[in-house]
């Protein structure tokens, strides 16, 4: 019994503590941000290396960095997972090489992507200090967070469902577009979060690829400062710029929580309607 | 007594108004013009035999009962009939299996024409995570049928075939895996037949049901007898004893499942030539 009561007052313990840091972070960001935050904020341009103004080039650079490179391995990362789970046996040599690869590239330092992505993407291929460089070198640091969940949601879709569907005549592509990719959506989605996330949160691999500008980017060749970039710019070599820093972090924070619903939302509705139409 | 009368859990309608036919116990007649002939069929998975030189005959109309303790191939046997056994690793085969005049083994055969005339049903229902139309659309779709009207009346009598079309006719396009167990698997029957498949092949269908579900599906198998060749998998000796016309007796030996005895049902029931059936059909073992 006390052995019990033990044990229970460790789990509340752990879960308090763990929520308590939560809740610090976020009303230390609240406390600092808040009187900086304003929709003028959010439409105007940094003033004086971002003491002042807004950050309206920050989150459209930081917006589109984010969707290149989520285009560039959302089908990559999916085509990948769909190979290793239904097209590859699980032990053979290649899938086994191939999930390795994965998990040796997932626990590189951001720090080594960022110089590969300017080796590579800035200078091999000529792309330069840009948003498109960013975003590729930001696509090869979510491909295996992608792919594992992916595969992990592939996997755990029914073995029932792929013989019936067999069973019923039906090609592995068909069971695969019918049935296990709508039954490993939840995962799937879950997976492109983590993807946003690490993509947005991102510090190291964007000050060599996209690199510090923060001007208004007309076009994905030019070079944009990200919010995670504007914050450690602030912190760091800007005096006086921690209450901006504060605002931008919680502008970042709010925009992963909403992405975050908004996948969850999108999930959701379309597990929903999936029952109805093809 | 009266709420378990009513199909399982469906409990928002009375008795269902469908009616079945009576139950022949152990009916005598059926074309003896074999569909499917096996002839030396082994089966390997990896190293290990699971079945070794099976020859038998499935005739066409008869329901063909495999009774035998789990573990002796039973289900690997039906597996094979489809080419379902394509879809495990490391499975070998070896053996000639005819259907009709084709060569199942055949590597260039067209396997899902050949699962279209072979469907297969699972010992647990697999209903798919769609709606009751969407899961019998799907495969239809899949092989071909575009037009929704004709799509609509193969639902409809398909349903129908199965019993379930009342039960559902409300609720065609809410979720198929909200229905009773016994109505997913009547539903995954009707999923096979919308296909107009010659043989059907059970994966003891009714053992994952309740009593009164099993009943259910038991008396449809012996309806569905007029139209298809059923071959059952199934540990309910009484009820393999009740439906079926030919019968199978599978026993390991020697490391390996093996076809011990095959005849009719009442022979295989009564008066079986080999001493293991005898024990097995009488409790003794197994």
């Amino acid at each position: 019994m006390a052995k019990n009561f033990l044990a229970t007052a460790m789990i509340w313990l752990v879960a308090l503590l763990i929520s308590s840091v939560f809740l610090y972070l976020l009303s230390d960001m609240l406390i600092h941000g808040m009187a900086r935050l304003s929709l003028a904020y959010l439409v105007d341009a940094p003033l004086d290396a971002g003491r002042s103004g807004g950050i309206a080039p920050i989150i459209v650079a930081t917006a589109i960095i984010v969707l290149i490179a989520i285009t560039a391995a959302a089908p990559l990362g999916l085509a990948t997972a769909v190979l290793l789970t239904e097209f590859t046996r699980q032990k053979s040599g290649f899938g086994r090489f191939v999930e390795h690869s994965l998990d040796v590239l997932a626990s590189v330092p951001s720090i080594i992507f960022g110089l590969f992505g300017n080796a590579f993407f800035c200078l091999y291929l000529g792309l330069g200090f840009s948003l498109l460089s960013g975003g590729l070198t930001l696509a090869c640091m979510a491909l295996p967070i992608l792919i594992r969940t992916a595969v992990e949601g592939l996997r755990s879709a029914p073995d029932d469902y792929r013989l019936a569907a067999a069973a019923l005549g039906m090609t592995r592509s068909a069971a695969l577009l019918h049935l296990l990719l709508p039954a490993a959506a939840p995962a799937l989605a879950a997976g492109l979060m983590l993807g946003i996330g690490r993509a947005g949160a991102e510090t190291a691999a964007l000050i060599f690829t996209s690199g510090y500008v923060d001007r208004m980017p007309a076009s994905w060749f030019d070079s944009g400062r990200a919010l995670s970039v504007h914050i450690y710019d602030l912190a760091m070599n800007v005096p006086g710029g921690d209450a901006s820093a504060h605002a931008a972090a919680l502008v970042l924070i709010l925009l992963l929580f909403a992405i975050n619903s908004l996948a969850m939302g999108l999930t959701r509705h379309w597990q929903r309607g999936r029952i109805h139409s093809i | 007594m009266k709420a378990l009368m009513q199909d399982s859990d469906n409990n928002s309608l009375p008795q269902p108004s469908y009616t079945l036919g009576p139950l022949q116990s152990g009916p005598p007649c059926c074309d003896p013009r074999p569909l499917i002939r096996v002839t030396d069929l082994s089966l390997h998975y990896g190293a290990k035999a699971e079945l070794e030189n099976v020859s038998l005959d499935i005739y066409q109309g008869c329901i063909t009962a495999l009774i035998g303790p789990s573990g002796c191939g039973k289900t690997s046997f039906l597996s094979a009939l489809n080419r379902l056994t394509d879809m495990l690793p490391g499975c070998r085969i070896s053996g000639r299996i005819r259907f009709n005049d084709t060569d199942v083994r055949n590597p260039h055969l067209d396997v899902r024409l050949l699962r279209r005339d072979i469907g297969m049903i699972f010992q647990k229902p697999v209903p798919f995570p769609l709606s009751v139309r969407r899961n019998i659309e799907l495969p239809l779709r899949e092989h071909g049928m575009r037009r929704q009207a004709e799509i609509d009346a193969v639902v409809k009598q398909v349903l129908q075939d199965v019993g379930l079309w009342e039960e559902v006719k409300e609720r065609l396009d809410s979720p198929a895996q909200a229905l009773s167990g016994g109505q997913q698997q009547r539903l995954c029957i009707a999923r096979a037949l919308a296909l107009k498949p010659k043989v059907l092949l059970m994966d003891e269908p009714c053992s994952a049901l309740d009593p009164i579900a099993s009943g259910v599906v038991e008396d449809l198998i012996v309806r569905l007898q007029e139209r298809y060749t059923i071959v059952i998998v199934t540990h309910n000796l009484a009820q393999a004893r009740r439906i079926a016309n030919y019968a199978g007796f599978f026993w390991v030996r020697e490391r390996a499942g093996r076809l011990i005895e095959f005849g009719r049902c009442q022979q295989i029931f009564q008066s079986p030539a080999h001493s293991l059936t005898a024990s097995y059909v009488n409790g003794d073992r197994g």
